[in-house]
């Protein structure tokens, strides 16, 4: 059974390069770390791949079902005979899949970064933060204990904070690492409670006896779950959403997306690694992940259906007024994931009503491709242009092709244009919520007709519209390490549409039929292709239809241009409501009575001290006289007294 | 011949005691009070002969205790000198109250 010893090693390698790089490398190897970094991680990348050829086409299945292995697995903390912490490898086409998807585009950034980030003074530190989150992401896909992918989601957490805080002079960048960081921190929260609710009544922390426990209707474990119940609502379905909100805040799901846009202040391949292809979807693996408990509660579903979707929209409305390149793409990621959400939410427990978890898992492979390919190549934009805003950009077609076509794959992947990646994931996405939620499906429908208007709007706007001429000192389109990346993701942006997903994940591990339905195709296509026209109307060349459009719109786009005020509704809410009711009145208790009292001790100790240290008078007769004294009052106590 | 009752003893070991803690307490000279603190010591000695005879004549303990408290003595006072030699190579002089150094 223990066929696969060699795993342990694809999230260890980026560790100890980690350690390496984070100990050694500002001092010894500042110009190799780069190397070193992108060394581990392809060894990684390989042995991943080895992974799961070995996995999917050798001896995953048993009966023409994938089963779950784990293939390796130490008791790590013992509480009592049935409860422990177990550090472990889970192995499933879920996780196998992850593996491949963040390996691969690690290795990607690795390479990418390689030119972007020469020259940077901290890029030794840059290469060990990347190879730590590296290590955290993996270690998070293998999980096989609720509370061991606990530990990585945080430790996943703690390197996207260090990352998007790297140019930690910037106070902009400062802030939002803080931001990132303390909403994901507040997201958590409400994962740990949902685990700790899980594990209290499943009794047990590790996913395959915890999803047992609570899908047999027989189970004792179940029937205290659903019997508990607070506010009216089973403590199963409280544990599922809760721990859906600590997804949601890793995902950016709505109304925890607001560190989101904010962490591009992080260097452009840190976005496409972390906060387009890997980090950002840690939520819908969590979903998938503990899939068989979500669906045998409907209502945590529902909720998941629904954040999905409103996320999806709202984030594809704000898309269309940003400004900033890589606003729009993490707006469009967020959008994205709300599609993955969504479709999970729809999705039925196996066989063809598992369409949703396909397709989710579907979309959230080829999305990791054509996103990090979007993000890279805005990359390489900001290096040539040195801005974020679309509006100091225009005409790059004729300086940088290679990247000009890659974007432009990119952008009708995400479209979901046939034949590219991105049309046969949304399609299988659309085609599910068709089959279970109408209205989901008509707002998924109207998100895929504005996400290729926002992404076309941004392919004009860069590559065409005005002409500008980069800087006189422009370097090209960078080295030959960004352009190779591009091109091998433009390659699988292309492809990815043809990998056999709906034969490998699937929620119960058998095959699903897919079929593309030309006729169900041809709307989201036709709306698509409407977008991508509309965009082209108004920003390939230089107009100011757009500008009149907007005015048009008044209100409405000046509210989503900030974001439907949903930033500053968080800061009232903190500054006005929590700082004055919550963070003044600890204050002051803190100050006053915890320090007060405190004080007050050492005060009293002060005096007490000073007033008997003229005691201490140096003098040995002295001390002699009071120990003398002292055992005369203690023969007097033990003769007469105690006697 | 009458015995010397034990309470003469006492009585003598107690006033040597107390002589010895007269000593100590009002001499300002170190050798002094080193030699205060032999009478003291030998006090104490002449109780334990004392009680070991007059109380426990089979067994010998009180005496052996003695001969272990006069060789410590012997020891501390060589300690104690020496320490006053020191003390003397840095002050100049053997009072005591000299050395207060070691206060607040």
């Amino acid at each position: 059974m223990n066929i696969y010893p060699y795993i342990s090693l694809i999230p260890l390698i980026p560790f100890i390069a980690f350690v390496l790089l984070g100990l050694f490398g500002r001092k010894y190897l500042n110009t190799l770390s780069g190397i070193i970094g992108t060394f581990a991680l392809g060894v990684s990348a390989f042995l991943s791949l080895a992974t799961a050829y070995q996995y999917f086409f050798v001896d995953g299945k048993v009966d023409g079902v994938f089963r779950q292995m784990i293939p390796l697995k130490y008791t790590w903390l013992q509480f009592s005979s049935n409860l422990s912490i177990d550090m472990g490898i889970l192995l499933d086409p879920l996780s196998v899949m992850m593996l491949v998807v963040v390996t691969f585009v690690s290795l990607m950034v690795h390479i990418f970064s390689l030119g972007y980030m020469k020259g940077e003074e901290r890029f030794a530190t840059y290469y060990s933060f990347l190879s730590l989150f590296t290590f955290s992401m993996l270690g998070l896909v293998l999980s096989s204990n609720i509370f061991q992918i606990y530990m990585f989601w945080e430790l996943v957490g703690v390197s996207s904070f260090l990352l998007i805080g790297f140019y930690f002079e910037k106070p902009s960048a400062v802030a939002a690492a803080k931001k990132a960081f303390i909403v994901t921190r507040f997201a958590d929260l409400g994962f740990l409670i949902g685990i700790l609710i899980l594990s209290f009544h499943a009794e047990t922390l590790d996913f395959q006896t915890l999803i047992a426990r609570l899908t047999d209707p027989q189970s004792s474990q179940l029937l205290s779950i659903t019997t508990a119940s607070f506010l009216g609502v089973s403590m199963l379905t409280w544990g599922l959403v809760l721990v859906f909100a600590g997804g949601a805040g890793k995902s950016a799901m709505f109304p925890l997306h607001i560190w989101l846009p904010d962490a591009m202040e992080g260097p452009t391949p840190v976005s496409a690694l972390i906060h387009a292809a890997t980090m950002v979807v840690a939520g819908v693996f969590l979903v998938g992940r503990l899939f068989p408990v979500f669906v045998f509660d409907g209502a945590a579903l529902i909720v998941v259906t629904y954040v999905g979707a409103f996320s999806a929209l709202l984030a594809a409305i704000i898309a269309c007024t940003q400004t900033d390149i890589k606003r729009v793409l993490a707006y469009s990621t967020m959008s994205q994931i709300g599609y993955m959400m969504f479709a999970m939410g729809v999705s039925g427990k196996g066989g063809e009503e598992g369409l949703g978890y396909m397709a989710s898992m579907f979309h959230l492979f080829t999305h990791a491709f054509f996103k990090s390919l979007l993000f890279l190549g805005a990359g390489a934009v900001i290096h040539l242009v040195h801005s974020n805003d679309m509006k100091d950009m225009g005409g790059l077609r004729k300086y940088m092709p290679i990247t000009h076509i890659t974007f432009l794959i990119a952008c009708l992947a995400i479209a979901g244009i046939p034949p590219f990646a991105g049309f046969f994931s949304k399609e299988e996405i659309l085609l599910a919520a068709f089959h279970s939620n109408k209205l989901v499906f008509f707002v998924a429908l109207f998100t895929s007709g504005l996400t290729a208007f926002y992404m076309f709007r941004l392919y004009f706007s860069i590559f065409w519209n005005k002409e500008t001429k980069p800087h006189s000192d422009s370097h090209g389109e960078g080295p030959i390490s960004m352009r190779i990346p591009l091109v091998i993701l433009g390659a699988f942006a292309l492809l990815a549409g043809f990998a056999p997903i709906a034969k490998l994940v699937t929620p119960d591990g058998r095959e699903i039929e897919t079929h593309i339905d030309v006729l169900f195709s041809l709307t989201p296509v036709l709306l698509a292709i409407t977008g991508i026209l509309l965009a082209l109307r108004l920003y390939k060349k230089e107009n100011d239809i757009a500008d009149k459009i907007a005015t048009a719109f008044g209100g409405f786009y000046r509210s989503a241009f900030k974001k439907f005020y949903i930033d500053e509704l968080y800061l009232f809410v903190t500054h006005k409501i929590v700082f004055n009711l919550v963070g003044k009145p600890s204050a002051w208790i803190d100050k006053n009575i915890i320090d007060g009292m405190m004080n007050k001790l050492a005060e009293g100790t002060a005096k007490v001290s000073f007033e008997i240290k003229g005691l201490q008078s140096g003098k040995v007769q002295g001390y002699a006289l009071y120990f003398f004294l002292g055992i005369m009052g203690l023969s007097a106590l033990f003769i007469y007294i105690l006697n | 011949m009458n015995e010397i009752p034990l309470s003469h003893i006492l009585f003598i070991s107690t006033a040597l005691f107390f002589i010895g803690m007269y000593g100590f307490f009002t001499r300002r000279n170190m050798i002094t009070i080193l030699m205060s603190i032999e009478l003291i010591l030998n006090s104490v000695n002449i109780n334990f002969v004392a009680f070991n005879k007059y109380l426990f004549p089979q067994n010998l303990d009180g005496v052996f205790f003695t001969i272990f408290i006069i060789s410590i003595a012997a020891a501390e006072a060589a300690v104690a000198i020496a320490i006053i030699i020191n003390l003397y190579r840095s002050l100049h002089s053997v009072d005591v109250n000299e050395t207060s150094e070691l206060k607040f």
